[in-house]
């Protein structure tokens, strides 16, 4: 196990550079960074020349990626445009959406499981057929679409919510905006567990498990629901990385200062060193995630053992 | 009488009719009684057992008629919370695939100990001694190290035995074994086989065992029922069956047995194939396969006829079957 643990994380490694080099270029290509600086007028050709040079962007892009790489391992993200340090802005942002992402999981599992072992029992019945019918809804509607017309209804017409989060974004301001991050993985998580369960609700196991004489309950909850979820843990544990990087729409609809605003930002303002330190730490979560995912699969699965 | 079925019928509903798998089924077990229920795949003999213990898949299963008296009471009238306390108390059942009908992700310490905590409210440590005495005593070396083992790490007889030992726990009074041999090798067969009848009458249970290996049969059976379209079609003590079948059915199977005496000659099989559930033939459902058939068995289903004080055969040429030996 512990050498199986040590082999993934040196893998990391060569991802991590690599995701890091190709995000650095494509931020790169992008354009001049300096040209979007002074609005719509050109900029004073000296101050962009010093500006140029106070950032290090006269130089090759080979070399900044190997200063910037540099710094990165002394714990120095660089600084925004506007002075700001990059490690101040994630210090701000990754607490708002790591809480928010934590709500969104917990509605994958508590309503996406739960929907999912209710219709996997139930298959063919009206349950389920309106179930599997609302989830094919709300995985067509795009994210911005249900983001808006929840801000809508419920903020503005009812008054339920406050339609815009407050900058410190307090755990109930992040209910709504949580659910609708998660609302399509939930649909996915209900699909995916409702499958499962009907697959193995026929398995040879749960037939003995009922002629021990458990209780239904028993069955359902000991014997079957622990042998469908290895394929939901896995979905649910990649998604972690996804939710992280992929609240830019969410956030932007209710204005929660997190990860997604940040990286909208950096991205409108060609703000090379927010874009690349906010991606690199996603990167990082997201081989973080896909590790624990791999380790927890060992430990609902005693057939498979790591070596 | 410990267990007695009278007259069950089930069917299945499905997409292309109704299929008939159990038509009238008769058959009863005392107390340390084996009954060896004999057939094909196909003949009902799991369905009738999956119907007493009440794990039937419904739908697309039904019960459309009969009784099953378990200790004189009628199975199919209790209401499921009954009918639950019974399975694993009272009646137990073993399966053929021991690895796929023990759950691959619990320990067999947890999976054995669960009979206890769901029916006798034990603390789990308890539970788990008296796993160990279970594995312990169906044979299962160095008991107390594997007891957190799971089913996968145990090979396919030890992995039977704990099926054995799940089913004897509470110490039922009748045990259900589907094919508990068919996916063993041919010397594990026979280990589990003398386990499962010391435990049968050391615990004075009723068995029934269900198979379609004549050879195992012989050995361990008190009688036999042999089953073919969901009918029971022969019932008789064990040897009398071995010495004179009284159905041309019987005959077709104890014939296809490879005998040593018989080494060169062609191996004896029954021409043609089981019938399809869907549409039993009228009259003898064996008529088609069988070398004896006459008009009367295309028209006129045969009712059980006493052919001695223990024997019944569902043949209108029973007597025929007899002498033509």
């Amino acid at each position: 196990m512990g050498r199986y643990v040590i082999r993934r994380l040196l893998q990391m490694i060569p991802v991590f550079f690599g995701t890091t080099l190709l995000i650095f270029l494509m931020v790169n290509v992008m354009g001049d960074p300096i040209a979007g600086l002074c609005g719509d007028r050109q900029c004073d050709p000296a101050t962009a020349a010093q500006l140029r040079t106070e950032f290090g962007l006269d130089k090759p892009v080979w070399q900044q990626y190997l200063t910037y790489m540099g710094n990165v391992f002394t714990g120095d993200f660089g600084t925004a445009f506007n002075g700001q340090k990059v490690t101040e802005l994630m210090a701000t942002a990754f607490p708002i959406t790591i809480r928010l992402t934590l709500i969104a999981i917990v509605f994958e599992v508590v309503i996406g499981i739960t929907l999912g072992v209710v219709t996997g029992l139930r298959r063919g019945r009206p349950v389920d057929t309106g179930v599997l019918i609302l989830t094919l809804v709300v995985i067509s509607v795009p994210t911005f679409v249900t983001g808006l017309l929840l801000q809508l209804l419920l903020g503005v017409e009812w008054g339920i919510i406050k339609p815009s989060v407050s900058p410190q974004a307090p755990v109930d301001e992040l209910i709504v905006p949580g659910l609708v991050l998660a609302s399509v993985s939930l649909a996915y998580v209900t699909r995916l567990t409702r499958t499962s369960i009907a697959e193995n609700a026929r398995a040879d196991y749960v037939r003995t498990a009922v002629a021990k004489g458990l209780p239904r309950r028993r069955v359902v909850v000991r014997h079957l629901l622990r042998n469908s979820l290895i394929p939901v843990v896995t979905f649910i544990g990649t998604d972690v990385g996804a939710l992280m990087g992929g609240a830019i729409v969410t956030e932007r609809i209710f204005n929660i200062h997190g990860v997604g605003y940040q990286l909208y930002q950096g991205i409108l303002r060609q703000n090379t060193q927010t874009v690349v330190g906010f991606v690199t730490v996603l990167v990082l979560v997201f081989l973080a995630a896909n590790l624990i995912v791999d380790l927890l699969y060992a430990v609902l699965d005693p057939r498979i053992r790591y070596a | 009488m410990l267990l007695e079925v009278r007259d069950l019928h089930v069917e299945f509903h499905t997409r292309d009719g109704v299929a008939k798998a159990v038509n009238g089924v008769n058959y009863s077990v005392a107390e340390g009684e084996t009954l060896a229920v004999l057939g094909e795949s196909g003949s009902g003999k799991s369905v009738t057992a999956q119907a007493i213990m009440g794990i039937l898949d419904m739908p697309p299963g039904r019960i459309s008629g009969g009784q099953v008296l378990f200790k004189d009471r009628d199975l199919l009238t209790l209401k499921n919370e009954e009918r639950r306390k019974i399975r694993g108390q009272e009646m137990a059942m073993i399966f053929q695939d021991a690895l796929s009908s023990l759950n691959p992700v619990l320990s067999v310490g947890q999976q054995l100990g669960e009979m206890f905590v769901v029916h006798r409210g034990m603390s789990r440590k308890d539970a788990k001694t008296r796993s160990i005495e279970l594995m312990d005593r169906v044979r299962i070396p160095a008991a107390k190290e594997r007891v957190g083992n799971f089913p996968h790490q145990f090979s396919g007889g030890m992995r039977q035995r704990i099926m054995i030992a799940m089913a004897m726990a509470l110490e039922p009074s009748l045990i259900i074994a589907d094919e508990p041999t068919t996916a063993l090798d041919v010397t594990v067969q026979a280990q589990v086989m003398e386990l499962l009848a010391e435990l049968q009458r050391e615990l004075d249970m009723g068995l029934i065992l269900i198979t379609h290996d004549l050879g195992v049969v012989a050995d361990v059976a008190d009688k036999i029922a042999v089953m073919y379209a969901g009918r029971i079609v022969e019932t008789s003590p064990v040897h009398d069956i071995y010495r004179a079948p009284a159905h041309p059915y019987t005959k077709g199977l104890l014939r296809s047995i490879p005998r040593l005496d018989q080494k060169g000659q062609d191996l004896y099989a029954i021409k043609g194939l089981p019938p399809n559930l869907l549409h039993i033939p009228p009259g003898c459902a064996f008529h088609p396969r069988c070398p004896m058939a006459q008009a009367v068995c295309r028209t006129d289903v045969p009712p059980l006829y006493t052919v001695d004080e223990n024997r019944r055969s569902a043949c209108h040429f029973w007597k025929e079957t007899l002498d033509a030996r």
